[in-house]
């Protein structure tokens, strides 16, 4: 008995690395500490009623904004652990299992828990609260999304201590993620993580576009809608095409592996290329997905900091829809070198060239909105300021890899490896990070320190040129991707060396936002304004932090950048003050069966890694009595008495 | 959540004769195949034909009878978003037997 459970324990848990059992022991004190400070301060039911059960977007997006921040964190120590090892030539620091499975986690996380849950941590913040609206249209889901996220994202992390992580990439390509060469739970984790959270995103972009189509306050036609909205839309509509091909892809892979069939085997008719055709199919779209909500969050905090309405609106709307249909189009430039037709290498290059296009239209909009404003540099700005020199490299060097006949050299190498970062650190990290400056304050209702905010810029900004310029160059002199360590002899020495010190500025620049908010909760320059950046769309017009119910009277749109033209017409006298007439407010109501039912999908992940059947039936039958249960509750909605909302808007200094 | 307050209007999500009918389509029309591929009844490009016959018409099926294609207030809506739907599929199918054919000997 005793023996077989030590047999057990030693393949269930990872053992054998010192850092290993450093996180062990980390997790296990602070699960210890978070039971504790919840039981002294008897803090369970508060837990349970206003963050577990919520279906209040706000709430659902600091969730998602702490839990991005998290993801952050891990994904940065990996980046961390990397560099460390390929600091000097001839690390014994990681072995090259270890570093497999460690630039795997890095990549996945990145994506798929940091900078997925970030940008949906901005719809939720942002969106409703711009159009005017009072939740999303489907609150419910919406919470189901993010703790489906939320559960697919732990299943995947805790891959390390237990089990084993997935070391295949973080693409997962076959025949090295099969089960020939890939035994044990690790590729599993990666396939449930994935997909558990997968269907939470394709949730959450349903959710939106209907929210947008159809609960804009009235009189806000789609062309006066803020652009950051739109932004949202055009994301969110490749979200609903491309997700489905990413959860069949994985869903074959499983298949493969689980039950032995033969869609991306070497052997049985099986071809692995199509994986990759496959998961591309969704790869590209999806990093147009992350990075179009940064633009327009770009675009929102140009036309704020620089007081200047938006130059082209509507190319700036129409180039992000056309980014949202062309983004289906250029899948194959991330296997030119697989080999295939002359014919289609031209298409597939020319089309990558031209989704550039819509991109620089962008960019010289930006540019000519600040054009003759009077731009203020706060935090917000700065990070955009910094976006626009980055993207435009990034932007240059993606043409660089479409050029096919030039990117046989590149492939793979680190001149890639620069390329990628640039364009997700340099777009999307600095534009996320620019929207949680910018939208902050009316979340929280204080503004975060300026000062360690700039110490944090440029750490960040300066370490990422200083990480990132020298790995083109070694791309050049021939460095591939995935190496774990080289020799003297290459000549690669001083330029990782100069690579992994820029990797440590990036992490403490971390180190001074993470500082940054910890100490402006308390001495953070408060928001009593509910408008502190002098903004301009509808956001700004209530209180900070915002009341559950967003709006005490739903407004009614008449231009674009609405509130902005209310101050205006206020300046001038213009302005005519409409009796405000308070009406009971429809809210939906809490409920914890999102929360139950990602637990039981949790358990579903669980059961199919490590192929315990029995426990993966007991999480479907959890899933479906979840489904039954909701689909019988009638009572899921009540009535804000008027009475509440003007004791609630008195307390945040409005009277209405 | 405004909108809400006009619930219980004519929300007519199709009736129960509906869905019998369409799950007992979708289910013939998932054999079919099956014992096509299963009895080796047909050549190999005729079983193909025929599979993908069957699975156009199970979309057309699921379009209409499950997602209701035919209602809502603003058909203009589904028609372009069946429309971007429809490039999209043709793309995945036709993208991948043109990329990937070129190595099939």
């Amino acid at each position: 008995m005793w023996e077989n459970i030590k047999d057990f324990a030693s393949t269930f848990f990872v053992t054998g690395d010192p850092l290993i059992y450093g996180a062990d022991v980390s997790i296990v004190l602070s699960m210890v500490a978070i039971v504790f400070v919840l039981t002294k301060y008897k803090k369970w039911g508060w837990l349970w009623r206003e963050w577990l059960t919520t279906v209040d977007h706000k709430r659902i997006g600091i969730m998602y904004l702490i839990a991005s921040l998290l993801m952050l964190f891990r994904g940065g120590v990996d980046a961390l652990l990397m560099r460390l090892q390929l600091a000097f030539p001839n690390v014994e620091f990681l072995n090259s299992d270890h570093y497999n499975a460690i630039f795997t986690t890095h990549g996945t996380i990145m994506i798929l828990f940091m900078a997925m849950p970030m940008m949906f941590a901005l719809f939720n913040m942002v969106v409703p609260l711009q159009l005017g609206a009072r939740d999303v249209a489907y609150p419910f889901l919406n919470a189901l999304s993010f703790w489906l996220f939320m559960l697919g994202a732990m299943l995947f992390n805790i891959s390390f201590v237990i089990g084993g992580s997935p070391d295949a990439g973080w693409l997962s390509y076959p025949p090295l993620s099969q089960n020939e060469f890939s035994p044990g739970p690790g590729q599993n984790f990666y396939i449930w993580g994935i997909q558990i959270s997968g269907i939470g995103s394709l949730a959450t972009g349903i959710n939106f576009i209907v929210t947008i189509l159809k609960m804009r306050a009235p009189g806000m036609k789609l062309y006066k809608m803020p652009l950051f909205s739109w932004s949202v839309l055009s994301s969110c509509i490749m979200i609903i095409f491309a997700f489905p091909i990413l959860t069949v892809t994985l869903a074959l892979l499983f298949l493969d592996r689980f039950a032995g069939a033969h869609f991306f085997t070497m052997d049985g008719g099986g071809n692995p290329m199509m994986y990759l055709n496959l998961i591309w199919m969704w790869g590209h779209p999806e990093v147009y997905i992350v990075v179009v909500p940064a633009f327009g969050i770009f675009s929102e905090i140009v036309a704020t900091f620089a007081r200047k309405t938006i130059f082209g609106y509507k190319s700036m709307v129409w180039a992000m829809m056309v980014i949202a249909i062309a983004s289906f189009f250029t899948w194959a430039h991330h296997f030119f070198t697989m080999g295939t037709s002359a014919s289609v290498i031209a298409f597939f290059a020319i089309s990558t060239m031209i989704i550039g296009i819509p991109t620089g239209v962008k960019v010289f909009n930006w540019l000519f909105t600040m054009y003759r404003g009077r731009i203020s540099f706060q935090q917000p700005m700065l990070w955009t300021i910094a976006f626009i020199p980055c993207f435009v490299i990034g932007g240059a060097t993606g043409v660089m890899l479409a050029v096919a006949p030039a990117d046989y050299q590149y492939h793979n190498s680190y001149f890639l490896v620069a390329h990628f970062h640039q364009v997700l650190i340099g777009g999307v990290v600095f534009g996320y990070l620019a929207g949680i400056y910018y939208w902050w304050p009316k979340l929280f209702g204080f503004k975060l320190d300026e000062k360690l905010g700039k110490w944090g810029f440029w750490f960040w900004n300066i370490g990422f040129y200083v990480c990132f310029m020298p790995q083109y160059a070694l791309g050049f002199m021939g460095m591939t991707r995935r190496y774990y360590t080289y020799g003297w002899d290459r000549g690669w020495a001083d330029m990782n060396l100069v690579s992994t010190v820029g990797a440590f500025m990036m992490g403490i620049g971390f180190i001074f936002q993470v500082w940054q908010i910890a100490y402006s909760i308390k001495h953070g320059e408060r928001d009593t304004t509910g408008d502190p950046w002098n903004g301009r769309t509808l956001e700004w017009s209530i209180p900070s932090p915002a009341p559950f119910y967003n709006f005490a009277v739903v407004p009614e749109v008449k231009e674009a950048d609405d509130w902005w033209a209310t101050k205006q017409a206020k300046a001038n006298g213009t302005y005519k003050e409409q009796p405000a007439k308070l009406e009971p407010i429809h809210m939906p109501k809490n409920s914890g069966i999102p929360f139950i039912m990602a637990n039981f999908w949790f358990l579903v992940g669980f059961g199919f890694t490590f192929g315990w059947v029995w426990m993966a039936v007991i999480g479907f039958i959890g899933v479906f009595a979840c489904m039954w249960a909701r689909s019988f509750q009638y009572d899921t909605d009540y009535y804000v008495p008027v009475e509440e909302v003007r004791r609630t808007e008195a307390s945040l200094g409005r009277v209405v | 959540m405004a909108q809400h307050q006009n619930h219980g209007g004519h929300h007519s999500h199709g009736s129960m004769k509906e869905y019998v009918i369409g799950f007992i389509l979708s289910i013939v029309l998932t054999i079919i195949p099956l014992v096509l591929v299963m009895n080796s009844i047909l050549s190999k490009t005729a079983t193909m034909i025929a599979i993908l016959v069957m699975a156009v018409l199970q979309f057309v099926i699921q379009l209409v009878f499950f997602m209701h294609i035919r209602e809502g207030e603003k058909p203009r809506y589904n028609v372009q978003t069946l429309i971007l739907g429809l490039v999209i599929v043709f793309t995945i199918v036709a993208g991948s037997l043109w990329i990937m054919l070129f190595n099939k000997y």
